[in-house]
């Protein structure tokens, strides 16, 4: 049953996928000016020239399908911008950077939030609820831009323990994943604690609590693994929103990572570029709400019986 | 329960402060390219270069790089700008200023050894005008004699081209018109040789750094997209003794604070830029670090001669009048810029144009006057005109100011738009604007680079403004070889811009950055050129700046 249900959404991605690309595609060629539209007036020869060499002076149609053709083919085609790059090296290079800085900002998000959210759940209306909280909503609040600044001020130029740009060393990691991880981990401390504050009050935990076991146990054993559930569906789209959002982040520490690409891409017309970024964000998000499914079902038995 | 609890807390304790521990560990890992005394220079240079190809790049910050990693004919003096031998060791130019003729000397090599040629020359010159190339800057080749019919496609002999290697060493040019700044071009990347073996055994791959063989003091060491580029010491470059530092480290540094961040933190020895917020901090600081110079740029708005109200004379000279702009230099744009009473910024290519517009408002009960001729007193009558800017807090705090002082001096309404840059560029293009804003830096230091745009025919006149007295005296201009007589042309010119009036001159721009008091050679020029073979790094350190 869960299988089937997988498997229908991962037949379903094909035609979602199609519809993408054609949107991307086509609205990114209506938009006004093109790629080689500078602040200097191009000759109308170099910029025939220039059309011609990347194929722009094609009927847009003919152009579509060869964009398609290729992209079966798995070439995401030139940089019309970083003029001898593909697409599919700048995405090589830059998308395992982004990654890595996604995925140290999630552990974050998941070590400080569980904690914080689960210090709060189980000491509900004390100071133990009250200071994390309010730092939570603090988290949610403050912007990146605010947040990254802020921690350079302190950790790099202050205090200097941290290096405050680069991504070299191990040290270069801390700052940055920190600011990207802290808006997260400050959801996900409130979808703990509300996780956790729902499932405490069920009739499995007050059994479990009236067999004597101890309160750490239960939340460890009984209550986090349904708790966590709001957390986990939560954590898909955060996935794909952190290595994807991760521009303030990238240009504040000078990370060469893909989200300015994502951005500059779309600024500069540089259409082989939002294709290429576009599609592979579209790819990451569904493959993480992909996880999010698979996940459920082994967290909540509920959702394999159902 | 209460003891599990205290046991819960003490397991996140740990966790925290093992978290915090890391921290003061981390502090010593070095990450092997900060500031150290290994003699490289590391540079805060803007965006992330396009590429490194000198005929494909346009921009600002490849240049900083190509300049070093490439050599062409001809160098330049750093203090004075004068062309001092490259390549070419002594040149011969004809008496009506068309035929130049190049000694190339025989030492220069490229990075793998093998010599710099006549003949490189003419394959790099023939591949910037190919229309396969498809060179962005290939009209710099248009100098030369049927360069442009060559890039049109409408030519395909290469042998009847303006230029030809006479022997290994000479090289022959032919051009279509005498061109004074000839030799200052010829320092342009778009005409520097590349490595034709190179190009045609990696193709699009030629300019990475394992594959790249430049003839430049440097060479390509290590190129990581918007983290880092190096290059090295050439140990093949023909005046290698010169060189006295062992490279250097660019990094794109387009946020502004973090560059200024790595600078405090001792990360880089020069900033591209300084943020706008911090100049005056930094302008108040006693160790030096702080510099500012003269720079090859204007700011104006366009204005749209072919639409009313515009088309009419006397407004657009009561706008011009009717505002500060010491004050806008003063309290907007903060760096040190200088009022623009002219189109031409002061000393280009040794032009002094003669102030024609107010700095402050002394002219302003002119420009009322002005106002009413054209029938619109204290501005009554006159439709609320649009200021049309690319989406930027720059442009927009010039736009609020501008719109402030004409609204309370010559009770002019003003409406802002700004646009997302390619529209805005587009809308400029099919004048669908009534000001715009513009900011030009030359791409060479001569006067032509700023006055030419103004002329009926050339496609960055985005104003409509077509003047046949302009487009004479910019002709003679251009074909005159006595530098007295040109500058009297270009005045002439001037004087038409201001009689006219399609553009309204805001600031000369200036370029403010930091440097590392160990930084020796880099000198202030207006065209903020900085061959780092005449720099090098003194073992003084700096004083902490904060």
């Amino acid at each position: 049953m869960g299988l089937r249900y997988l498997l229908g959404r991962l037949l379903g991605m094909i035609p979602v996928f199609f519809a993408v690309v054609t949107a991307i595609f086509f609205l990114i060629r209506f938009a006004p000016g093109g790629p080689f539209d500078s602040e200097r007036n191009v000759p109308p020869q170099i910029l025939e020239n220039l059309n011609k060499k990347y194929h722009l002076d094609e009927p847009l149609l003919m152009q579509y399908v060869h964009y398609l053709n290729d992209l079966a083919h798995g070439d995401l085609g030139p940089s019309f911008k970083h003029a001898n790059r593909t697409v599919n090296e700048i995405i090589g290079e830059a998308f395992p950077v982004s990654l890595e800085l996604g995925l140290i900002s999630l552990v974050w998000a998941l070590l400080i939030g569980i904690t914080a959210g689960g210090l709060a759940a189980l000491k509900p209306n004390t100071a133990f609820d009250y200071i994390p909280m309010s730092i939570s909503i603090l988290g949610i609040c403050l912007p990146t831009f605010v947040i990254g600044p802020f921690l350079v001020l302190v950790f790099g130029m202050w205090l200097e323990i941290a290096p405050v740009s680069g991504w070299d060393s191990i040290g270069d990691r801390i700052l940055p994943s920190l600011t990207l991880g802290f808006a997260f981990a400050a959801y996900i401390s409130r979808l703990t604690r509300g996780g956790l504050m729902e499932i405490r009050s069920l009739d499995f935990v007050r059994t479990a609590r009236a067999k004597g076991l101890p309160e750490s146990l239960i939340l460890v054993k009984h209550t986090l693994r349904g708790g966590l559930l709001p957390v986990v569906s939560y954590l898909g789209p955060a996935l794909a929103g952190i290595i994807a959002g991760a521009l303030v982040t990238e240009t504040i520490f000078s990370i060469p990572g893909l989200g300015r690409f994502f951005i500059e891409s779309a600024l500069n017309r540089d259409y082989t570029v939002v294709m290429g970024t576009s599609l592979l964000y579209f790819t990451l998000i569904f493959v993480c709400n992909f996880l999010v499914d698979v996940t459920y079902t082994i967290l909540d038995p509920r959702v394999r019986h159902e | 329960m209460r003891n599990n609890t205290g046991k819960l807390a003490a397991v996140v304790s740990v966790i925290m402060a093992v978290v915090v521990v890391g921290f003061f560990l981390m502090k010593n890992r070095g990450s092997g390219t900060k500031i150290g005394a290994d003699n490289f220079i590391h540079i805060g240079n803007g965006a992330e270069p396009k590429d490194l190809d000198p005929h494909i790049c346009t921009g600002v910050p490849e240049f900083h790089i190509i300049m070093n990693i490439f050599e062409g004919l001809v160098g330049k003096d750093p203090r004075t700008l004068d062309p001092i031998p490259g390549v070419a060791e002594k040149w011969e130019v004809s008496q009506d200023g068309l035929h130049y003729t190049f000694h190339l000397r025989k030492n220069a090599k490229w990075s793998n050894g093998d010599p710099v040629t006549a003949q490189d020359f003419v394959y790099s010159w023939i591949r910037l005008l190919k229309p396969e190339t498809a060179a962005e800057y290939a009209y710099q080749g248009y100098y030369f004699k049927n360069g442009k019919l060559f890039n049109e496609g409408k030519l395909k002999d290469t042998s009847q081209l303006g230029f030809k290697a006479v022997d290994d060493y000479t090289i022959q040019a032919n051009l279509e018109n005498p061109t004074p700044f000839f030799l200052s071009l010829l320092y342009h990347h778009s005409l520097y040789p590349v490595h034709q073996k190179t190009i045609e055994k990696f193709g699009q791959r030629w300019t990475r750094p394992e594959n790249m063989v430049t003839n430049g003091a440097f060479a390509l060491d290590r190129w990581e997209m918007n983290k880092i580029i190096s290059i090295k010491k050439n140990p093949n470059y023909w005046d290698k003794d010169t060189v006295k530092l062992a490279g250097a480290h660019y990094y794109p540094t387009e946020n502004l604070d973090t560059e200024e961040k790595m600078f405090r933190r001792g990360e880089l020895h020069i900033t591209n830029e300084v943020p706008l917020e911090k100049i005056l901090t930094w302008q108040a600081d006693k160790t030096g670090v702080y510099q500012t110079g003269p720079y090859l740029g204007n700011y104006f708005y366009w204005i749209n001669v072919t639409k009313p109200p515009l088309d009419n004379k006397l407004v657009r000279r009561a706008l011009n009048l009717g505002f500060d702009r010491t004050k806008i230099v003063k309290f907007v744009t903060r760096g040190g810029q200088a009022p623009a009473q002219f189109f031409t910024p002061p000393g280009t290519g040794n032009f002094m144009p003669k102030s024609a517009l107010p700095a402050d408002l002394s002219l302003v009960a002119e420009a009322k006057k002005l106002l009413a001729q054209a029938g619109y007193p204290e501005g009554k009558g006159l439709p609320p005109i649009e200021i049309l800017y690319n989406s930027h807090p720059g442009h927009k705090k010039i736009a609020e100011a501008l719109q402030e002082m004409w609204k309370s001096n010559l009770g002019v309404e003003i409406k802002l738009f700004n646009q997302e840059w390619k529209v805005y560029l587009d809308t400029m293009r099919t004048k669908n604007y009534q000001l715009g804003r513009q900011g030009w830096i030359g791409d060479y230091n001569d006067p032509n680079t700023f006055l030419d745009m103004l002329m009926s025919d050339n496609g960055n006149n985005r104003s409509g403004w077509a003047s046949q007295a302009y487009d004479a005296v910019m002709a003679k201009a251009q074909k005159e070889r006595n530098l007295n007589k040109r500058l009297v042309y270009f005045q002439q010119a001037e004087e038409l811009i201001m009689e006219d009036l399609p553009v309204i001159p805001i600031y000369i721009y200036t370029r403010t950055f930091l440097k590392h008091a160990a930084v020796q050679g880099w000198y202030p020029n207006i065209e903020d050129i900085h061959p780092l073979k005449n720099v090098s790094l003194a073992a003084t350190t700096l004083a902490k700046a904060d």
